[in-house]
């Protein structure tokens, strides 16, 4: 069965627009299980954020809150946009730029206290450098005021 | 004054690279003889002139002239001469400066080893390298010029960033450079055939080597990004589908396709236009991922915008070489007819099946990478897509790819008997499939189906691989390097898989607080903590963990994470420097978390094994790629 | 029609990254603009002493956010110099910095401020609405902000958009 000019270039063409479609299809089933939506402390305590979904949340930690437990490696903290306030705990190591007053962003889920359970803490390799999601949610409660 | 001079390099080499990139092509255009012979004594100009301003400002580095403002906001006195040297590259200007020199010497590659070349088609490729070319001195000297002066000069400079004071960075990026810009042949040479509008053979044939050894530098600098992650971050990742690793991935997928599709146009003169597209997208892709990892745009799109200068001559620029040689593609392309002819059953269609898979696979990183990137600039919300997206997507789409890796290359061209195939392959399937299978159960006593996939697609490999080998030995007298190479490659793959499987399911990793003198034991490796000291470094002072691993009581490994702060202007910068033992088994890897109270410490501990393969393998694929290359009939400068 | 399709599909991708780009919120003018300044009272970095922003009242004001580990500061400091030549009243705003590097900074660099505050924790800051230096805020006479340039003044656009509403709010007495 030879094929002529014609018809494998239509082969050609139906593989690559099945291929696409495919991985169309897989993408957005997939993605709707990984896309991570990202909220400021004000949108989670004012409830924009859902509860029972895992999250980002960014901030400022605020001076003076971060509290180690001594016999684990659990620390608590609260995360601020300048306008409310969100505790926050993790356990774990956290990111060698993490410091107080320094902006991060956290993954996780509200415990039925209203604590924000991160299981991941992310901080930038760079003195100067704000999280843009930080910043973005910092203009915003800004904006709130 | 050395700046000025390197500034002043860097106009010439504009300017010589616009005659380089208009003159030929005029007199490729008019038949004139004297305009086309001026192409290759301006690529040799450019190539000097370009390593003039590089080298003006290696030296503003090496002596700390921080009067240069690039050069105070990426070095101080304190930085190892290495980190000096590769501190030209550590950020946006001087890797544009990096990317044109890169650019330049390839361009002075092809005009040395490509004499054989008909004068109009040499002389058009040339232009169209020296019309890259001029799009990126543009970028550098009206947005982005390495050489700006600050007044006064400051006494010290900025440190260079800690995560880039590793010898596995320094050199990641020319790496990655003379992958990228290495398609810039085959593009070139995919538009000037479209030029010329001869788009027979040829040109594949003449592109082949270079695309094939630009694939071989990207593949190993990927593979050197993804370990030095591995070892500096401290987080015992090698991939982290981090946008700008995905930016580097996506052209080495797309350039994967085009090694496979240039050898069915080279060999059975099939897929003319098709591969002619896929040189251009590969070539497009590298401008799109050099592009957007260094305007910052993957960060977010407010990134991009805080100097929208930048932004706007970035997009001008792809609109202009992309569209333009696509809307050139659109033109030409109709008139193509590919000769060859071939069945279902062929080894034709196992590559373009090969290519639709790799392409497939591509589409998906580019809707993960650039996804959040749309929906943020359409103000609908901030999302990031995780990497479960990525992990699964990848796993669906390497099934099919691992099974055609397996039967390709045992189907002979144009036409193939399925019975035969069938024949020769089904044992191999079989076994490779059980003892894939049985092989968890073998390791932990538990039945894991996509472990055991996953090891029996690594098996399936090697084994039709070697069996491919065998056949060649055993039929043929000749044993071209070519062939060994994609052997060797294919191999790569195979030891990829097989490590990429075993690290996903048994690796074991535990943040852990110990004092001095505990112990923890990860997957029967008993980590003893010993101490913490200080130790110093030229531009930075540790504390130093000490851990001793032991196996059934005997003593297998010392480990030394370092917490390392590096002084620079401001307050001291952090950085985590794990400790790892390789061996062809297992990792064992330790990296220090925190003191926490008097004397303890947090410390993370990891068990990887096979993690080794991973690079291995994308070793074998280099040294594949480069043994393809360097066979016997590349080296015939006329053919 | 198939030879076209890589054309449109990437004509459509541009546009959308166009249309992102365009979208910029950094664009739109910071909330604080035409609101009074916020309240702070903050140590002075050299001596003892404090600066209340009610000082801010009664001429108008440059408020220009720095720090000795910001880069763009150093590279816009000529020009806010030059500013203070010409007679402008600048205060300097020291943002998360330690004590000894910011005043060592200022002795090798000039001092061109009529006072500096030091906000070493960042928390005045917030309130301001700071979220990197170098920033600068124009207030009026009558403690208003009117204009913010995020970024270094030394850039040439800063630079005229700055001068543009200095011109305009200080009509001949500056």
């Amino acid at each position: 069965m030879s094929m002529n000019k014609r018809s494998k270039r239509k082969l050609l063409v139906i593989m690559v627009v099945m291929g696409v479609a495919l991985a169309t299809v897989l993408g957005l089933t997939a993605f709707e299980e990984n896309m991570m939506y990202f909220y400021s402390p004000t949108e989670v305590n004012n409830g924009t954020a859902p509860d029972t979904r895992t999250i980002r949340v960014g901030g400022l930690v605020v001076e003076g809150t971060v509290e180690r437990a001594t016999e684990s490696l659990l620390v608590k903290f609260d995360l601020t946009d300048g306008a409310e306030v969100v505790k926050l705990e993790y356990s774990g190591i956290l990111p060698d730029l993490f410091r107080e007053g320094q902006g991060i962003v956290a993954m996780g889920k509200l415990n039925d206290k209203r604590v924000f359970v991160a299981n991941e803490v992310l901080a930038k390799h760079d003195e100067n450098y704000m999280p843009p999601e930080v910043a973005d949610a910092l203009e915003a409660a800004e904006q709130e005021k | 004054m050395i700046p000025e001079i390197g500034l002043f390099a860097l106009i010439i080499a504009f300017g010589i690279a616009i005659v380089q990139g208009v003159v030929p092509l005029v007199g490729a255009a008019r038949n004139d003889a004297t305009m086309i012979s001026l192409a290759r004594p301006a690529a040799w100009a450019q190539l000097l002139f370009v390593s003039i301003a590089y080298a003006a400002l290696t030296h503003a580095f090496v002596v700390h002239d921080f009067s240069v403002l690039y050069v105070s906001r990426h070095s101080n006195l304190v930085q190892p001469l290495m980190y000096r040297i590769s501190g030209v590259w550590g950020s946006h200007e001087g890797s544009m400066l990096l990317w044109a020199l890169i650019l330049s010497i390839w361009t002075t590659a092809v005009a040395i080893y490509s004499r054989g070349l008909p004068a109009a088609l040499m002389a058009r490729v040339l232009a169209v390298m020296g019309l890259i070319s001029v799009g990126f001195y543009a970028f550098m000297l009206w947005t982005s010029n390495p050489f700006e002066r600050i007044f006064p000069a400051p006494a010290d400079g900025n440190a260079l960033n800690p995560l880039l004071q590793d010898p596995g960075l320094a050199f990641h990026p020319p790496m990655l450079y003379m992958g990228y810009v290495g398609f810039s042949v085959a593009f070139a040479f995919a538009v000037a055939a479209l030029l010329g509008g001869k788009l027979d053979a040829t040109w594949a044939r003449w592109s082949r080597p270079w695309t094939t050894v630009a694939w071989s530098f990207l593949t190993f600098g990927i593979a050197l990004g993804s370990w030095w992650a591995y070892n500096e971050l401290g987080w015992g990742g090698w991939w982290f589908w981090d946008p700008v690793e995905n930016a580097s991935f996506m052209p080495w997928l797309v350039g994967t396709a085009l090694i496979h599709s240039l050898a069915s146009t080279e060999k059975r003169g099939v897929f003319k236009s098709w591969t002619v597209l896929l040189a251009i997208l590969a070539f497009s892709m590298s401008l799109l991922g050099t592009f957007i990892v260094r305007s910052g745009v993957l960060v977010s799109v407010h990134a991009f915008a805080t100097d929208p200068s930048r932004g706007v001559f970035i997009l001008i620029f792809l609109c202009i070489v992309i569209g333009s040689s696509l809307a050139l593609y659109a033109w030409r392309s109709g008139s193509v007819v590919s000769t060859g002819r071939f069945t279902w059953f062929s080894r034709e269609t196992a590559l373009l099946l090969n290519n639709v898979i790799l392409l497939t696979a591509t589409t998906a990183v580019f809707v993960g990478t650039m996804y959040p990137l749309v929906v943020d600039a359409l103000g609908i919300g901030k999302i990031s897509v995780g990497r479960p997206y990525f992990d699964t997507m990848f796993a669906l789409v390497s099934m099919p790819l691992i099974l055609l890796l397996g039967i390709g290359p045992a189907m002979r061209w144009k036409s193939d008997n399925s019975q035969r195939i069938i024949k020769s392959l089904a044992i191999i399937f079989a076994a490779s499939l059980s003892v894939g299978i049985m092989l968890p159960f073998v390791i932990d006593g538990v039945f894991n189906i996509a472990t055991g996939l996953g090891l029996a697609g690594a098996l399936w490999i090697a084994i039709t691989t070697l069996q491919s080998l065998y056949h060649r030995i055993k039929t043929s007298s000749r044993l071209p390097l070519s062939f060994l190479g994609m052997i060797l490659a294919h191999l790569g793959m195979a030891m990829f898989v097989a490590g990429v499987t075993m690290v996903m399911t048994y690796h074991q990793e535990k943040d852990v607080r110990l004092e001095p003198g505990a112990t923890y034991e990860l997957s029967g490796y008993e980590f003893k903590f010993i101490g913490v000291k200080n130790v110093d470094g030229p531009n930075y002072t540790a504390q130093e963990g000490h851990l001793e691993v032991r196996d059934q009581g005997e003593k297998i490994a010392d480990l030394y994470p370092q917490k390392r702060a590096y002084s620079g202007m401001g307050s001291p910068m952090p950085m985590t420097e794990a400790s790892v033992d390789t061996n062809m088994v297992r990792d064992l890897y330790a990296a220090m978390g925190e003191q926490l109270g008097d004397t303890a410490w947090s410390l993370r501990l990891y068990y990887k094994p096979m993690i080794s393969w991973i690079w291995l393998g994308c070793l074998f694929m280099t040294v594949g790629g480069v043994l393809a290359v360097s066979d016997r009939r590349y080296r015939q400068k006329r053919s | 029609m198939q030879r076209f399709m890589p054309l449109i599909i990437f004509g459509l991708l541009v546009v959308l990254l166009a249309v992102g780009l365009t979208m910029d919120p950094r664009l739109v003018p910071s909330p604080l603009i035409g609101k009074p300044a916020p309240a702070f009272e903050l140590p002075l970095l050299n001596g003892e002493g404090v600066f209340n922003s009610e000082e801010l009242k009664g001429k108008i004001t440059l408020l220009n956010v720095w720090a000795s580990w910001c880069y763009a500061c150093r590279q816009e400091h000529e020009v806010v110099k030059q500013l203070a030549r010409s007679g402008m009243n600048i205060v300097g705003f020291n943002y998360k910095d330690k004590k000894q590097d910011a005043q060592q900074w200022l002795a090798q660099l000039g001092n061109p401020y009529q006072v500096v505050v030091a906000d070493e924790d960042g928390r005045a800051a917030i309130d301001w609405g700071v979220y990197g230096a170098p920033e600068t805020f124009l207030i009026d006479k009558d403690g208003i902000i009117r204009h913010k340039v995020i970024g270094p003044v030394s850039d040439q656009k800063n630079f005229d958009d700055l001068m543009a509403v200095v011109k305009e709010i200080s009509g001949d007495n500056l």
